[in-house]
């Protein structure tokens, strides 16, 4: 009997997401997007053209077999769905929910061309979901004698524990906060992605014999050399992140309401200043937030002063809005909620009230000249076009330069900007010291991270095993 | 290795007076890496926030660390509650640069809580063999903390002002200072304390062109770099106080600024102080 062929559901629209009101959930924290249900999944699966040379997959940066996990769960095969994802993405959960698809997969897939391209994220994060459902505990090879050393508990040194475990090696994670996950626990909002997920891939980890130290500033409470001679670690993996703030450096940025989002957002997130005085971090609950910036942090920065309960929110990017580097997805549910777009301005001074906190901002109207190195076009300032607003919170999210930590852990060569560097596979000029991830990168993306992450355990394994 | 993110156990509780306390907890790894003049950061509970002190003590060979705090608000109030073989949930360090003093005759110049920051570096100083002036300041003599720990230190000198004439010198920490100077005393000053304190001792020292290190305690929420809330001008940069501080040249220091970044929370810490008060569980 001849196979059945697959028949792709041609024409069909695009199954949308579950999102939350935008006017009620701007005022909690709950997660905007609830997810697609088996239903829509399915549904959306039948859009996807199954192609013999799969676009989608070039555009992913750790080559998800997107066609074969889509095709799992046309058969109704979560499990198989979710290991097939899991084979080249630890984090299916985050990375469905954070990835800039628009400029990855989706932005690759072929569907895209005429229509919209397969919802390969949303049914990645439902797959990711489904773990305490559907997903088997992974098999760990017999304990192979090696330690290695983790710095950083971000999706990169994430990623890089689950694969060496798995391989039998003995790792312990140090971690200077006290919780893990990086940017995913002290920066990306509950909204966006809930806390509960981040916790269950570490208590994953723990549960394949991970060990995580928190509290631990490496650099201060250790050094590399102390790891490898005193403690017998044989590796060690650089993952500590992208470090400090960027500021705009004009006038009146030091004023008390004007933050630089890391701050922000690690107040909110992390202390829970959002809970104040049951918490007992505060952070000021601004009426007229102003933030300045148009990638992933600034969304997160406007959105979260919404929940905070800011009656007006303004993000001042220098260029328009098709620039913003951030997540489209981000964009356009910052401004269902209510956040106002506001182009080609440029900040000049921050301007205190009588109480001393800020309370006007001065402005610049740009316009955009000639592309830069970047191929973006340069915003330019327009003469005489300064203008002020009113605002009682400020929020910078401008970028980050190196975190500079590691250097003070181990002995390795940076490139002039601070950043560690190391070969395609994640070696440093430390033979015993691996790095990757924002600290090699420069502020990048999770699904980066992640990967780097992979590759430098790949990389480990074969070092500390001499095998191929 | 104890800092395994689990709890930090209270070995020891001394209290100096009726605000000041010091207590010392286990810690093997930190008490072999910390050095004058870097601090640690304690969350006490799930709720907590992360507020630093000053590493007072350590014993490596012992395993722990000693910090001496002073009851200003809701965390501290919390902290003195505490009992031996109670446990800290969170403690992070060492954090910042350790503080070097060149010079061999060092004016070391404290004020309120900031004589607990002093206290050990002045300590250290004299573990080198160098000859240190301690001008201890406050508003009265209850407030003056640290008193016999200083005086048991083997100083060159030690000077009290209170704001009121209640112990020591009536008049502030600049007038000792300035004999210093003029008595060409001194080499060298280091100076923690309250903005106004620091900002008139650094005049002092610029009129006598005696070199003045500070100690900045901007507040801090990460205290690894991360989030910027510890900005501080220094010599027209930004700096961070967690990671290039807490020590900077003191001349340089823009003080106005550090002021009003210090009262940021003024209100909240107002009402976080209330709402402990009225009902907190730690308070049991
Ligand atoms: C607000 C925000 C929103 C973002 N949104 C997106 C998004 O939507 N999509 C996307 O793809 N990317 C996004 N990003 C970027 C992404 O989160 C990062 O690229 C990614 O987290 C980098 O991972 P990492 O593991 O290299 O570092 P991090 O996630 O930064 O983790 C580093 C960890 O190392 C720890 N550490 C640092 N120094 C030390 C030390 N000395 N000792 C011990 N531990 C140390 C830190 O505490 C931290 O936990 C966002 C970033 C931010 C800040
Ligand atoms: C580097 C450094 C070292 C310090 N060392 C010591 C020490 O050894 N002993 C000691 O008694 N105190 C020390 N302090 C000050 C101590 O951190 C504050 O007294 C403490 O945070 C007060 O918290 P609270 O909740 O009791 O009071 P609150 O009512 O919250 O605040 C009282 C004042 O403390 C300061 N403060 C509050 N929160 C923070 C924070 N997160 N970070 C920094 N400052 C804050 C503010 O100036 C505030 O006005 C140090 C501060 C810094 C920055
Ligand atoms: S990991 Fe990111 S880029 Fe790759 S398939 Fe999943 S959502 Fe797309
Ligand atoms: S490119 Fe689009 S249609 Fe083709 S396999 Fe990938 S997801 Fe399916
Ligand atoms: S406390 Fe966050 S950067 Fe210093």
């Amino acid at each position: 009997m001849p196979e059945v062929k697959y028949r792709p559901n041609i024409g069909a629209p695009r199954t949308p997401a579950n999102e939350e009101p935008a006017a009620e959930r701007a005022r909690d924290f709950r997660p905007v997007d609830t997810g697609y249900t088996k239903a829509d999944a399915i549904a959306e699966a039948n859009r996807c053209l199954d192609c013999k040379k799969p676009l989608c997959m070039e555009g992913c940066p750790v080559g998800v077999h997107i066609p074969q996990f889509i095709e799992k769960i046309r058969e109704e095969d979560w499990a198989g769905a979710l290991e097939t994802i899991k084979n080249d993405n630890l984090l299916p959960s985050v990375c469905g929910r954070v990835c800039p698809q628009e400029n990855q997969c989706e932005g690759k897939c072929v569907l895209g061309r005429k229509g919209e391209p397969v919802a390969i994220g949303q049914l990645e994060r439902m797959l990711g979901d489904m773990a305490d459902e559907v997903g088997k505990a992974p098999e760990c090879k017999p304990k192979n004698g090696k330690k290695v050393a983790i710095v950083g508990s971000g999706p990169s040194g994430i990623a890089c524990a689950g694969e060496l475990a798995r391989e039998g090696f003995d790792v312990t994670v140090f971690e200077a906060f006290f919780t893990g996950g990086g940017v995913l626990t002290y920066g990306i909002p509950e909204f966006r992605l809930p806390k509960a997920i981040v916790k269950r891939e570490i208590d994953g980890l723990e549960q394949l014999g991970v060990k995580f130290e928190y509290n631990s500033v490496a650099g201060r409470l250790f050094t590399a050399e102390e790891l490898f001679e005193d403690e017998g670690f044989d590796a060690l993996y650089l993952a500590v992140g992208a470090g400090l703030p960027r500021f705009l450096h004009v006038p009146g940025e030091n004023l008390p309401g004007v933050y630089c989002a890391n701050e922000y957002l690690t107040r909110t997130n992390l202390m829970r200043a959002y809970e104040f005085p049951e918490y007992d971090t505060p952070v000021r609950h601004g009426k007229n937030v102003v933030v300045f910036g148009g990638g992933n942090v600034a969304m997160d920065a406007a959105r979260t002063a919404l929940r905070l309960g800011a009656e007006k929110v303004t993000l001042a990017y220098r260029r328009t809005e098709a620039e913003m580097p951030a997540r489209r997805a981000e964009i356009h549910h910052a401004k269902e909620e209510g956040v106002e777009i506001l182009e080609l301005s440029n900040p000049l001074r921050f301007l205190p009230g009588p109480d001393g906190f800020v309370s006007t901002i001065e402005l610049q109207r740009m316009e955009l000249g000639e592309p830069d190195a970047s191929g973006r076009r340069r915003p330019v300032a327009i003469p005489n076009s300064e203008f002020a607003i009113p605002c009682d919170v400020a929020v910078t999210a401008i970028g980050t330069r190196a975190n500079p930590f590691a250097k003070l852990c181990a002995d390795v060569e940076l490139d002039r900007w601070g950043l560690i560097q190391t070969d395609e596979d994640g070696r440093t000029s430390n033979p015993k010291v691996w790095a990757g991830g924002d600290i090699v990168t420069g502020a990048a993306t999770v699904i980066l991270a992640m990967g780097a992450g992979k590759t430098a355990a790949a990389s480990i394994k074969k070092t500390l095993l001499g095998e191929e | 290795m104890a800092e395994r993110g689990f709890m930090y156990k209270i070995l020891k509780k001394t209290q100096f007076s009726e605000k000041v306390f010091e207590f010392r907890v286990d810690a093997p790894r930190m008490a072999k890496h910390a050095h004058a003049g870097q601090f640690l950061m304690v969350r006490i509970n799930e709720t907590g926030e992360r507020v630093p002190f000053t590493f007072a003590n350590w014993n490596p060979d012992e395993g722990w660390i000693e910090f001496i705090f002073m009851v200003v608000g809701k965390t501290t109030e919390c902290l003195s509650k505490l009992e031996e073989g109670d446990y800290i949930q969170d403690i992070t360090g060492p954090l910042g640069c350790p503080t070097e003093i060149e010079g061999d005759r060092v004016a070391v110049v404290g004020g309120g809580v900031g004589l607990a920051i002093a206290y050990p570096v002045a300590r250290m100083l004299c573990e080198q063999g160098k000859q240190v002036s301690v001008i201890m300041g406050a508003r009265n003599k209850d407030l003056l903390i640290l008193f016999e720990q200083f005086a048991a230190l083997p100083l060159e000198n030690l000077f009290i002002t209170t704001d009121d004439g209640s112990m020591g010198e009536k008049g502030v920490v600049t007038l000792p200072l300035a004999r210093l100077c003029e008595t060409d005393s001194i080499d060298q000053a280091f100076v923690v304390g309250p903005v106004p304190m620091m900002k008139f001792s650094t005049l002092t020292c610029r009129q006598h062109k005696i070199p003045i290190m500070a100690s900045l305690n901007p507040i801090m929420v990460d205290g690894t770099g991360m989030c910027g809330c510890c900005r501080v001008e220094v010599g027209g940069e930004t700096k961070f106080a967690c990671v290039d501080g807490p020590d900077f040249d003191a001349n340089l220091v823009d003080w106005d600024d550090l002021a009003h970044r210090q009262a940021s929370y003024k209100a909240e810490e107002a009402a976080s102080i209330k709402h402990y008060e009225e009902d907190c569980a730690c308070q049991k």
